[in-house]
C-alpha cells in the first residue's frame, strides 16, 4: 500500500519538477504488477493508459495487427464466471502482442473436481503464466490470488467489487468523444449496489474530475457515506438533466426474486433511458452500456442503437485498452516504440 | 528451568511481591499468594513460608496475580471435527492465554444434545488433565431448532449452560418454552442473536466497508431485533437469559434497559468486538490511515471474517461504555478455530470464527492502557462476570478465599510478543492479530494448584 501510494507522490513529484502539469504523460511511470481495480490509479496514470491505448489503436488499424511485444509472454485467462466480451477482447489484446494465451474456465477444469481457489493459481503459475486475467464470483478473489502468487493479476470482474479495464474502457471511449473528463457530468443508472462496474467507474472517474450522479432504486444504492465524492438521486429525470453521459447498468433480473423491487415492468417505467429522457441530457450527451444490454428494461432498443449510443465503440476500445493494459502490467513504461 | 518446574508437582507454591487482583475480595494490592496442596492458603502482604523441597517459589514483582479467567464461550470443536481443535490443544490454548475455566459451546457433531457426549467431553478434558472444561448443552435437539433438548438429563449430566450457538433459536414459542423449562435448573439459556432472514448471504458488517468491498452485509438490526425478542421473552417467562457476543451500541443499550427493569438478563462481549473495527476487513489495522484510501494486496482478510462481525469505532465506545456500566457482565472469547482451507479461499466462502483464546488478555490489555477500562475492572470482566452469569454451577469460584480451590492466573501487563499463528497452541491459526505486536503476557497458569502453563521468562525458585 504504502509503496503505491509513494508512487503516486513520486509521479507528483516527477511533474512538478519538468513543469509540464498539462502533459505529464511523459514522465509517468507505472508501477502496478498488478491490476486489481481502479482505486490504485492516479489521474496521470490514467491518462498514461489513455495514451498506450491510443498507439494500441493505430496497431489494430493495420493491416497485419499484430507486434512482438509480448512474444513469449503467457498469459492465462482464468474465468470462473460466464463471459463473452470481456474474455474475447482480453484473448485478442493478448494475440495481438504475440502473446501465448490459455483459456481456464471453470466449467470442464479441475474447479468442478472441487480444487480450492489457491491450488488452482498455483498450478496455473507453475506452469509458467506471466499474467493471470481472472473473473471470479466471490469479491475479493483477485486480491487473495495476488497474495499468493508471483506473477501478475488482472481483475476481469470480481463478484460486486470491481472491474477496472471495463471502468478503462469506458472512460477512454468518453475521453475520445468529450476530449476529456474533467467537469463532465456522468449519469449511472440502475443496480449501482451490486455493479462492479459502477464501483470502478466511480474511483476512476473521480480521479479524472469528473461528477458523478449515481441514480436508482434506493433498495439498489449502496450504504450513504461510501463513496462520498458521488452524488445519489432516485429520479431519473432530474438526474439526467443537463447530463454528458448516461450509463445504464445491466439489471439482473434475480435481483427481483430477492424483493429489491417489485417488478422489471415498474423498473422500467422509472429508471430506463427512453429517447425522451435521453433528451433532457445535453444536446452530444452519448450513452454507455457495460453490456450485455437487456434492451426494454434499462435501455429502449432506440437509445441502444441510436445515434448517441457508443456501446459497439465501447466493445472495439477494449481491446485497446487491454492490450495497453497488458503491456504497462508486464513490461512497465521501459518499452521501446511498437516499431511502426 | 521451566521444563524441570514442570516435572515437580509442588506441595507448596509461594508466589511473591505481585500485584494482587481478586475481583471478589475487592483486592488490589502488592503482596504474596501462598497455595498449600491445591488450595490457597493465604493471601497477605508478605507472606514467610519455612523452606523445603516442597517449595516453589515465583517471584512476580511487576506481574499481576489475579483468579484464573473464565471463558463463557468457547468452540472446542471435539467431538467431530477435530481438524480445527481438539479438547487437548485447545485447554493448552486456553492455559497459555490465562484461562482455567472453558465453556464448551455444543456445535459438535453429534452436539451437546444428550447426556452421553457430556460425559465424552468430561472424560476426554480431564484426560487432556489442564484446563477445566464445562460443556454447554443445547437448546433443541441437534440444534435443529424445532424441539427442546433433554435440558434436564443436559443439566444432570452436568452441563452450566444451554445454546444453540452458531444458530439462533427462530421459532420464538420454542425460545419461550427453552426460558420456561430452563428455570427448573436454575440455568441460563444462551442465545446468538441473529435474524437469519436479515443476515443471509452477508459475510461483514453492513456498512460502508462492505459497500466499497462488494460484500454482502449483515446489518446490526439483524442482531438487535433478536436481543430485542429476547429480552420481552425473557420478560414473559422471568427465565434467565444470556446474551451471546454482542456486537452493536444499540444492543448494549436494549440490555441496559433490560436490566434496568429487573428483567434477569446478562451479556457477554468478545475481545475483537471490543478492540477491532470493520476496516479490519480492508487488511487496514490501525484505522483509516489517511493515504491509503486504496485497496492494498492485504485487503479481503478472512481472518477477519467473524460472526457476529466486527463492527464501527461507535459500537466500540458503546460496548466498553457497557463493560463499564456493568450492562455487559463478561468478556468470552467465541475462540473459534479453524483449518487453513477454511480460512485460506475466497472471503465469501471462508469460515466465520477468530482463534481467540491465547490473545484475548494481550489484546484487552491495550484498554487498560489506553484509560478505556481498569485493569481490576477488566480482570472482573474475566473472572467475576463470568461466574456471576453461571450462577450456582460455579458458586465454589469465587477468588482466593483460604480453602478455595488454587485457580491462578499471573500475567505480565508489559511484555511484548508477536502473533506468530505457528506457535499457537490452539490448532486454529486463524487470527488477524498475526504479525501484530501486543504488550501482556501471560507467564503462569493454575488449575488446581497445578501449573497448566509456565512461560520460558518466569523466575522461578526451587528452595532446598
Amino acid at each position: 500500500m504504502t509503496v503505491s501510494s509513494g508512487h503516486r507522490k513520486q509521479n507528483r513529484e516527477i511533474e512538478k519538477r519538468s513543469g509540464t502539469t498539462g502533459n505529464a504523460v511523459v514522465q509517468t511511470e507505472w508501477h502496478h504488477r498488478h491490476l486489481l481495480d481502479t482505486d490504485i490509479l492516479s489521474r496521470e496514470e490514467i491518462e498514461l493508459v489513455f495514451n498506450h491505448a491510443t498507439a494500441m489503436e493505430e496497431i489494430l488499424g493495420r493491416e497485419i495487427k499484430k507486434v512482438p511485444t509480448l512474444r513469449s509472454k503467457t498469459i492465462v485467462n482464468m474465468f470462473f464466471e460466464a463471459s463473452t466480451r470481456t474474455r474475447a477482447s482480453f484473448d485478442l489484446a493478448a494475440k495481438a502482442l504475440s502473446a501465448d494465451v490459455i483459456n481456464i474456465t471453470a466449467s470442464g477444469s479441475s474447479v468442478e473436481k472441487g480444487e480450492s481457489l489457491l491450488d488452482t493459481v498455483l498450478t496455473i503459475q507453475s506452469l509458467g503464466a506471466d499474467v493471470i486475467i481472472m473473473r471470479h464470483q466471490c469479491s475479493g478473489a483477485p486480491y487473495f490470488v495476488a497474495r499468493n502468487v508471483k506473477c501478475s493479476v488482472i481483475n476481469a470482474g470480481d463478484g460486486w467489487h470491481a472491474h477496472p479495464t471495463q471502468a478503462l474502457l469506458d472512460m477512454f471511449t468518453i475521453h475520445k468523444h468529450k476530449n476529456g473528463l474533467k467537469g463532465l457530468k456522468i449519469v449511472i443508472v440502475g443496480d449501482i449496489l451490486h455493479s462492479r462496474v459502477a464501483r470502478s467507474n466511480i474511483h476512476g472517474l473521480a480521479a479524472m474530475g469528473a461528477r458523478v450522479i449515481a441514480c436508482g432504486p434506493p433498495t439498489l444504492m449502496p450504504v450513504a457515506g461510501a463513496f462520498p465524492a458521488v452524488k445519489f438521486e432516485y429520479d431519473l429525470d432530474r438526474a439526467i438533466q443537463g447530463c454528458d453521459v448516461v450509463m445504464p447498468l445491466r439489471l439482473q433480473l434475480e435481483r427481483q426474486q430477492g424483493g429489491l423491487f417489485p417488478s422489471t415492468r415498474e423498473y422500467s417505467r422509472m429508471y430506463q433511458v427512453t429517447p425522451e429522457r435521453l433528451s433532457r441530457a445535453n444536446p452530444g450527451a452519448i450513452v454507455l452500456h457495460p453490456g450485455p444490454m437487456n434492451e426494454g428494461i434499462e435501455i429502449s432498443p432506440e437509445v441502444a442503437h441510436g445515434p448517441q449510443s457508443v456501446v459497439e465503440e465501447q466493445v472495439a476500445n477494449g481491446v485497446a485498452v487491454r492490450m495497453a493494459l497488458l503491456t504497462l502490467v508486464l513490461l512497465g513504461t521501459s518499452y521501446g516504440s511498437f516499431g511502426k | 528451568m521451566a521444563a524441570s518446574v514442570n516435572k515437580l508437582a509442588p506441595g507448596r507454591i509461594l508466589i511473591k511481591g505481585g500485584r494482587i487482583v481478586d475481583p471478589w475480595a475487592g483486592l488490589d494490592m502488592t503482596g504474596d499468594l501462598l497455595i498449600l496442596k491445591g488450595k490457597i492458603e493465604q493471601v497477605d502482604r508478605e507472606i514467610r513460608a519455612a523452606p523445603g523441597k516442597d517449595l516453589l517459589r515465583i517471584d512476580a514483582s511487576g506481574l499481576i496475580v489475579c483468579p484464573g479467567f473464565i471463558d463463557l464461550h468457547t468452540h472446542l470443536r471435539e467431538p467431530g471435527f477435530e481438524d480445527k481443535e481438539t479438547i487437548a490443544t485447545g485447554a493448552m490454548a486456553g492455559a497459555a492465554g490465562g484461562f482455567t475455566t472453558l465453556c464448551c459451546m455444543p456445535n459438535t457433531e453429534p452436539s451437546i444434545d444428550r447426556a452421553a457426549t457430556v460425559e465424552y467431553i468430561l472424560r476426554k478434558s480431564s484426560d487432556a488433565g489442564s484446563t477445566r472444561i464445562r460443556p454447554i448443552g443445547c437448546i433443541t435437539k441437534g440444534r435443529k431448532g424445532t424441539e427442546l433438548a433433554e435440558m434436564g438429563e443436559l443439566a444432570g449430566a452436568g452441563v452450566v449452560g444451554f445454546s444453540d450457538d452458531g444458530s439462533p433459536v427462530h421459532n420464538s414459542s420454542l425460545m419461550r418454552h427453552a426460558l420456561e423449562y430452563s428455570r427448573a435448573f436454575d440455568l441460563p439459556v444462551i442465545d446468538h442473536c441473529e435474524d437469519l432472514s436479515l443476515s443471509k448471504g452477508g459475510v461483514m458488517n453492513e456498512g460502508k466497508v462492505a459497500a466499497s468491498l462488494g460484500l454482502r452485509g449483515m446489518p446490526g438490526a439483524a442482531e438487535e431485533s433478536m436481543v430485542e425478542r429476547d429480552i420481552a421473552l425473557a420478560r414473559l417467562t422471568g427465565g434467565r437469559l444470556h446474551l451471546a457476543h454482542l456486537s452493536t451500541a444499540r444492543s448494549v443499550e436494549l440490555v441496559r434497559q433490560a436490566k434496568e427493569e429487573g428483567l434477569l438478563v446478562t451479556a457477554e462481549v468478545t475481545p475483537h468486538h471490543l478492540t477491532m473495527t470493520e476496516e479490519w476487513v480492508t487488511g487496514r489495522k490501525d484505522g483509516m490511515v489517511e493515504d491509503s484510501v486504496f485497496l492494498g494486496l492485504n485487503a479481503y482478510d478472512t481472518n477477519a471474517k467473524v460472526n457476529p462481525p466486527l463492527r464501527t469505532g461507535e459500537d466500540i465506545a458503546a460496548l466498553i461504555k457497557g463493560l463499564n456500566t456493568g450492562v455487559i457482565d463478561a468478556i468470552a472469547t467465541d475462540h473459534a478455530p479453524h483449518t487453513r482451507t477454511g480460512k485460506e479461499c475466497e472471503f465469501d466462502k471462508a469460515e466465520f470464527g477468530i482463534s481467540g483464546l491465547e490473545t484475548a488478555l494481550a489484546s484487552l490489555l491495550l484498554l487498560v492502557r489506553r484509560g478505556d477500562i481498569s485493569l481490576a475492572g477488566l480482570i472482573s470482566k474475566l473472572t467475576s462476570g463470568p461466574v456471576a452469569v453461571l450462577g450456582k454451577s460455579c458458586s465454589g469460584q469465587n477468588g482466593f478465599k483460604p480453602g478455595n480451590e488454587a485457580d491462578v492466573t499471573v500475567f505480565n501487563p508489559e511484555m511484548e510478543w508477536i502473533v506468530d499463528p505457528d506457535r499457537l497452541f490452539s490448532l486454529g491459526k486463524n487470527t488477524p492479530l498475526k504479525g501484530c505486536k501486543l504488550k501482556g503476557k501471560v507467564m503462569m497458569t493454575l488449575v488446581g494448584g497445578k501449573i497448566t502453563y509456565i512461560d520460558k521468562n518466569i523466575r522461578t525458585e526451587v528452595k532446598v
